[in-house]
């Protein structure tokens, strides 16, 4: 039996080969990672690249579960079985939260596929991370980082950056009450809380984001999004559906300093 | 003897605290050096080994050869060897531990050694010498009955598995594997790169066997045995069953680097074995002919090799449990221990997420305005930072287990989700009720999305 199989993977390999030198293979790369927005996927070219790494900064601590959850919904959206790695440190559940899989399951999201990885430090969680990015098989590994990060040099990130491309795996780096520095990230954006629609009653609404593109590898920068997840849909889409008045430019100048300090 | 009397007499004595715990650790570690003669080896607290070498022993020239190569192991350790062999695991430990005077065999020898060896207690022991019985011959010409009779039928048992009339069963330190392969080497090997070499060709050897069988590992387990008696053992588990030789290797590897002490390997390695201590039913895998490749089994792998490098607990999965209380609602589970995936509930349709994305445990104390008695909150001080609300629905009124509590109590829970003025949404719950309880505290227990 060993000598078979082995003689059948010699000859997979020389298919490989000659399958390769005839035409070009589709390159991994050119997936996307779409959100079901029409505007927002085609204003990106298709959505966000497979393969790259996108950089998601919390615009406050408190927005973190915001950031967390779009990650996650962008990764887990669609359906599919491939398993999604969640990286953290072990003192981010006593700093974020912990991970709670009915609320994952109310947003659509299916816990099981969900895989968590907790390291003991951030270091650590780096070396995960390339071992995360290596993996060819799931949806994209989410590394969620709290402060500064000084470990993610642009060594690091290189190197994060190679290993993904080679895999074909996406790397979503959430980074929460830290400030953007320069990185290889093919996307960086910051991410809040946005205002939900208002249902009857005074009740808060399907959750939403408040997107802000602070740079992108392959176009401007500057775009800003507002968009509400549809749990039914499986997709993102507009929040003004009921022509909600809300208010969007003033916000962040409304904020007290006091949930800064927080 | 007091501990000053012995000073005084010898004032060059050394005092060591009597340390049980460590002796029970050492006694294991040669307990496990021992698993060179044989796979059954039981421990005999404090001080002794059994060794079952039916079968084994001319492997190593026979009894006297075997004895030698312990002698000489345990006199470079250190250590003074007093053994004795036996038909069945009683008759040799009481040889062993009363020498008795020669004898032309063994049968004669166990017959002359001192009831003592019965292990009874003082008193029926000197009733027993007084009665001019003190040899275990001396009891065996006996009737048993008189013997039960008069000293229980501990007594009778005790000297039936001597003689060798009842079974003496042994309970070995660790289990025979299914599956194990052992290389042994003239010379022993002096560092560790050769040894995993060597390591390698012995999970091949395993992995045939395992094939053979349709089965694959799910634990295994290395151990390198020392030149001079001492034996160090590397385990390695993963979540599904596995015979790839190149898999199972990495994960050895991976442990060796996260070991905090490397082995050490002393005068050098003179054999090693690898056992592969559970089984599990795995199919002869088939190749897909057009190049694809298996991808769940790739994160499978990738969280094997994560958990023997930080810890097998340090991979989870999360289950569902079937509770109300919403921090007990999900189990975090080791992935290797994970059950199959268990559907989780279903959200309605049209509504919003009714449960976090984050859940705080233990829940964060809050200050809150609020009406009483159960009004919605109006603002709330959380961290420091003063956020008004703007929107909320609730309460979810979630009772306590009573039927779990001894007391039949428990505080209500009343939920609710509110969201502020700056559009994050929190979930809040007050913990108790008014007529409950006199002034009810308010926490903070998740953030959604």
């Amino acid at each position: 039996m060993r000598e078979s199989s082995s003689s059948l993977a010699g000859l997979r390999r020389r298919v490989a080969r000659i399958a390769a030198s005839g035409a070009p293979s589709v390159r991994q790369s050119e997936r996307w990672l779409a959100s079901g927005h029409d505007r927002f996927d085609a204003a990106l070219g298709g959505g966000l690249a497979a393969g790259r790494i996108h950089e998601f900064f919390a615009a406050d601590p408190l927005d973190a579960a915001s950031a967390a959850a779009f990650a996650a919904l962008l990764a887990l959206r669609g359906g599919g079985e491939a398993p999604l790695l969640w990286l953290r440190t072990a003192d981010a559940g006593r700093k974020a939260g912990h991970f709670y899989a009915p609320g994952l399951a109310e947003l659509g999201g299916d816990p099981n596929r969900l895989l968590l990885v907790e390291t003991g430090d951030a270091k650590a969680l780096l070396a995960a991370a390339n071992d995360a990015v290596r993996c060819a098989g799931p949806a994209a590994a989410v590394v969620e980082s709290h402060g500064r990060l000084p470990a993610f040099d642009l060594t690091a990130g290189r190197r994060l950056a190679l290993g993904a491309r080679e895999a074909g795996t996406t790397l979503f780096l959430l980074r929460i009450a830290a400030e953007p520095v320069p990185s290889v990230a093919e996307t960086r954006w910051q991410v809040a809380a946005a205002p939900s629609r208002e249902l009857e009653a005074r009740a808060p609404g399907a959750p939403a984001f408040d997107l802000l593109l602070l740079r992108w590898r392959a176009g401007p920068a500057g775009a800003r999004w507002r968009l509400e997840w549809n749990r039914d849909d499986q997709a993102f889409r507009d929040p003004a559906l009921s022509g909600a008045l809300l208010p969007l430019a003033p916000r962040r100048a409304l904020e007290p300093r006091g949930a800064a300090a927080a | 003897m007091a501990l000053a009397d012995a000073r005084a007499r010898v004032p060059a004595l050394t005092v060591v605290p009597h340390d049980p715990a460590a002796d029970a650790a050492w006694l294991d570690r040669i307990a496990q050096g021992c698993a060179r003669y044989t796979p059954l080896v039981a421990l005999d607290a404090p001080d002794g080994l059994i060794l079952d070498i039916a079968g084994a022993a001319h492997l190593f020239g026979g009894e006297a050869g075997l004895v030698a190569d312990a002698a000489m192991r345990c006199d470079r350790l250190g250590m003074t060897l007093r053994h004795a062999f036996g038909p069945t695991a009683d008759a040799a430990r009481a040889l062993a531990r009363h020498p008795a005077p020669p004898a032309p065999d063994e049968a004669a020898a166990i017959r002359r050694l001192p009831v003592a060896v019965l292990e009874l207690d003082e008193e029926a022991t000197r009733a027993l010498v007084r009665a001019g019985l003190k040899t275990i011959g001396d009891l065996a010409n006996r009737p048993m009955a008189s013997l039960a009779a008069r000293f229980g039928t501990g007594a009778a048992t005790a000297l039936r598995r001597i003689l060798g009339d009842a079974p003496s069963p042994l309970d070995p330190r660790v289990a025979p594997p299914p599956v194990a392969a052992e290389r042994r080497f003239a010379e022993p090997l002096a560092s560790t790169p050769p040894a995993m070499e060597v390591l390698a060709d012995l999970m091949d050897e395993a992995a045939g066997q395992m094939a053979e069988r349709g089965k694959g590992g799910r634990a295994f387990r290395a151990t390198f045995f020392r030149s001079d008696g001492l034996a160090r053992t590397i385990a390695v588990e993963t979540g599904q069953p596995v015979r790839d030789v190149a898999t199972v290797m990495r994960l050895f590897a991976e442990r060796l680097d996260a070991l905090r002490d490397p082995i050490d390997p002393g005068f050098g390695f003179d054999m090693i074995r690898l056992a592969v201590p559970r089984l599990e039913a795995l199919g002869v895998s088939q190749l897909k002919l057009e190049g694809g490749a298996v991808r769940r089994g790739d994160v499978d792998a990738l969280a094997d090799r994560l958990a023997t490098r930080l810890g097998r607990g340090r991979v989870r999965r999360l289950c569902p449990a079937d509770t109300h209380i919403p921090e007990q609602a999900q189990l975090e589970l080791p992935a290797a221990d994970a059950p199959r995936p268990e559907r989780w509930p279903e959200p309605e349709a049209g509504e919003p997420p009714l449960r976090p994305f984050y859940l705080f445990d233990p829940p964060q104390p809050i200050e809150v305005i609020a009406e009483v008695p159960d009004g919605p909150p109006q603002r709330f001080r959380w961290r420091r930072a003063l956020h008004a609300v703007r929107l909320y629905e609730g309460p979810e009124r979630i009772a306590a287990e009573w039927w779990r509590r001894r007391d039949n109590k428990g505080l209500t829970r009343d939920y609710y989700r509110v969201e502020d003025v700056q559009g994050r949404r929190y979930w809040l719950f007050r913990h108790g009720l008014y007529d409950e309880k006199a002034d009810p505290r308010w926490y903070i227990h998740g953030l959604f999305a």
